[in-house]
Order: C-alpha cells, then structure tokens, then sequence
C-alpha cells in the first residue's frame, strides 16, 4: 500500500460526510475527546447539565425497559410464590417461638437504649428514608450499581445508606436532580466497615464481583471469625448506621468471605435513608 | 398489507440496525457473565457497529452511533464521550477495511473485527485506567474481548439475513 493510497483512505473515511450525513468521522471523534474532557467539571452549569441529561437518559431507559421489567418480574413473581410455598410448608411444622424472640428484642433494645444514654452517646445517623424503584440495575464489570428513582431534590446525598428490606446493600455515590446511583456492596470499590458479631471484630467488607460473596480484609492475625457468624455495618465512617446485618461468614477454601443476605438479582424496591 | 401498514413495515426493517443498537445501549443488553471469579462482558454494541460500518454503513449514521456511545455511557455510569470514542473508531475501522478490500468473506471479517476490538479494548483501558483511575481487571477486559470476538460468526450470520431483508425491501420501494 502506498503512502497515497494511505493519505486518500484516511482523507475518505475520517473528511468524508457520504450520502444522508451531517457529520464526518473526524468531528465527532473531536466531539468525543471535547465531551470526555468535560467530565473534569464536577460543579457548576456542566455538571447541572450532565445531571438533567443522565436524568432524562435514565427516564427514558426505564420507559423503554418496562416490558422486559414486567416479564422479568413476573417470571421471578412464580418462582418467588413456588419457593414461598414450599417455605410455607416447611415453617408451619418448625416451631420458631416468635412471641419468646420479640420479648427478647425488645429487652436488649431497652437496655442499649439505657446503656447509650449511661455513656451520654448521641445517635448522629438519620432514621429518615424514603422508599423507592429501582430504574435500572447494571451489570457492567466496572461498576455493580442500580439508578434509584431519587435524587437532591429528595434531600439524597453522597455515601446515603441503602438497604433492602433489613439488610445493607450499597451507598449512593452518584446524586442526580431526580436520580441517583447507588454503588453496591459487591463491586470491586465498595469498601465498607464492618464488625462481626458475635465476637464484635472489626474489618472491612471489599466487594470482588461476585454477587453471592464478599472478602473480608484488615482481619486481625488471631481471629476467632467462624463459619455462621454475622456481618455488620459498624458505623465506623459517620455516615452509615451500625448494626445493619450484611450478610453471614462462609469460609471457602480456609478463606473466609461474606455471603451476602441479598439476592442482588431480585430487588426491586430499596430504602435510601437521608438527614433533613 | 393495507399501503400504510407497508410502510411502517418497512420503515422498521430499514431502520433495524439503528433499533438494534440503540435498544442493546438503553436497556444494558450487553451480557455480563462471570466465570472463574472473572467477570466479563459480551459487548454487543461493539459487533452492530463494527459489522454495519464495515458492509452497509448508511444504515447506521456516525451521528447515530456517536448518540448510541453518549447513552451507553451514561447507562453504564462510564466517563461521558468513551463509548463515543470506542464506537467512531470501530467505524472508522470498518471503513477503512471496507475502502482497502474488494472480496468480503466470514473469515476475513471476523479477524478484522479481532484487530479492531484489540485496538478498542486497549484505547479503552488506556483512557480509563491512565486518566479517569477506574479499576479495571485486565483479564476480565480480555476475556469479554475475546468472547465478543467469538461470537462474531452468529451476529454475522443474523445480520446478513437482515440486510438481505433490507435489501428486498428497498427494491421492493425502487420498482413500485
């Protein structure tokens, strides 16, 4: 091939508009390079913009997405309603005591309650929250998040817990005007602080990936961490609440891992907590 | 067919690879699998653009495509302008296969399509890894690449059944 040849190929594809279009190749990869560039704008009318446009995206995405949502749900709908079923069965000859268990919870919450005022604790964390959809949930590699359907202008800030019925399952990281992203517990950034109970041990839970296991790093050496023991949010970094249950210890291979109480295809619905 | 359900019918068929890649982007269609702690992703996007640019690439415009990156992106909670960047130059790949060859065959566009997820995939993880600090498992980056790579052949197969659909609907407007 001769360097002409090479010039007239590149001058065709990368100057060339063609038949019905407005663009050549080369101004919008000049555009690409401008728009990946604006994203070094993190505050002012940029990043308001960007907000309205991902909110519009993200609107738009769920519009579009609604009839697979409704045959993915309804085919998780039956399966849910066989499995319940046969949980139905199963816990009808199991006798669970939940009258002995309620009594109990009750006694040790009034006796935290006195304890935290002996030592004058204040409790900073909010126990507001609102409920709300799940827009999308995104299966990339670099980043397991779902788009939750409020954003500041529902008070939603920055490193909000999220949880799933009882249990954590990420913090928001990203805040839209009507959106926001949350960032969940399994992926590879999430680090959060923990304690496992019931030896009150402190570590961090490390999302790898995975969506059933998470690791679990800073353990001390000569830990007494066994299979079954329970993971907890400690509080540790002032914004989550403690005492959200994670998930259990499983030890796999001689390691230990998290084993998430979230099933993270199936939420639908998540609570988003936020301080007025 | 009533003249205006004909139409609409063919207006779909022509406009089926915009649909295509434009329903892949907004819903998130790209299969995310995880294999061996690898988790990786079988990047549909990468095969409509790569196989539209490179044999009928006025069915799929650049303003299109650039429109399909910006959405992927924020879908995906990826740096804004990526997936623009990513697609034009898979385009602009395609084209340039398509300007240097004469005889199009299976073979000689998958390899293509080898080289040019290659050049994608490392341009890809350049930006993202060297400016942006996102973290990326490189194997995990590969193994997506090379899964998409394999199955190109399906995708092509599908797609030239498309095109010939196209095609008939075309010469069906040309002779009426």
């Amino acid at each position: 091939m001769g360097r002409d040849d090479l010039v007239i190929s590149a001058r065709s594809i990368f100057l060339n508009k063609g038949n019905r279009r407005k663009f050549s190749l080369f101004t919008l990869i000049i555009l690409s390079i401008i728009v990946l560039s604006l994203e070094y704008f993190k505050t002012g009318p940029i990043n308001q913009f960007r907000s309205v446009t991902k909110d519009a995206v993200f609107k738009t995405s769920y519009i579009i997405s609604l009839p697979f949502l409704t045959l993915k749900n309804t085919y998780y709908g039956v399966s849910d309603l066989l499995k319940i079923h046969e949980e139905n069965k199963q816990l009808k000859i199991i006798d669970l005591n939940m009258d002995e268990l309620k009594f109990q919870n009750q006694f040790l919450k009034e006796e935290n309650r006195r304890l935290n005022a002996l030592i004058e604790e204040k409790n900073l964390f909010s126990n507001n929250y609102h409920l709300t959809k799940i827009l999308l949930d995104q299966n990339s590699p670099y980043l397991r998040s779902i788009l939750i359907n409020k954003g500041f202008k529902h008070e939603i800030k920055i490193g909000s817990a999220v949880k799933n019925g009882s249990y954590f399952i990420g913090k928001v990281v990203g805040v839209n005007y009507l959106t926001s992203r949350v960032l969940l517990i399994n992926d590879l950034n999430s680090k959060i602080p923990v304690i496992i109970e019931p030896n009150g041990i402190s570590a961090i839970v490390a999302g790898n990936g995975s969506k059933f296991n998470g690791d679990i790093e800073y353990l001390p050496e000569k830990n007494q961490v066994e299979e079954g023991h329970i993971v907890y949010t400690s509080g540790a970094d002032g914004i989550i609440s403690p005492g959200i249950p994670i998930g259990k210890i499983t030890i796999i291979d001689s390691k230990k891992f998290v084993k998430f109480f979230v099933d993270f295809d199936q939420i639908k619905y998540v609570k988003v907590y936020f301080k007025k | 067919m009533s003249l205006f359900a004909n139409r609409i019918y063919s207006k779909t068929i022509t406009s089926l690879p915009t649909l295509i890649l434009f329903l892949v982007v907004i819903l998130g269609l790209n299969i995310s699998i995880i294999y061996k702690n690898y988790d990786f992703i079988i990047n549909f996007s990468y095969i409509i653009v790569f196989f539209w640019s490179l044999k009928k690439p006025e069915h799929l415009g650049y303003g299109l495509i650039f429109f399909a990156g910006i959405i992927n992106d924020v879908v995906q909670s990826l740096p804004i302008g990526i997936s623009c960047l990513d697609y034009l130059l898979l385009s602009a790949i395609g084209a340039f296969i398509r300007n240097r060859s004469i005889m199009y065959n299976l073979i000689y566009d998958w390899i293509s399509f080898f080289i040019a997820i290659l050049i994608v995939g490392s341009v890809n993880y350049i930006i993202l890894i060297t400016i942006f600090k996102i973290p990326i498992v490189y194997e995990s980056l590969i193994l997506g690449l090379f899964v998409t790579f394999l199955i190109y052949p399906i995708f092509f197969k599908i797609f030239v059944w498309i095109d010939n659909m196209v095609l008939i609907k075309e010469n069906d407007k040309k002779n009426r």
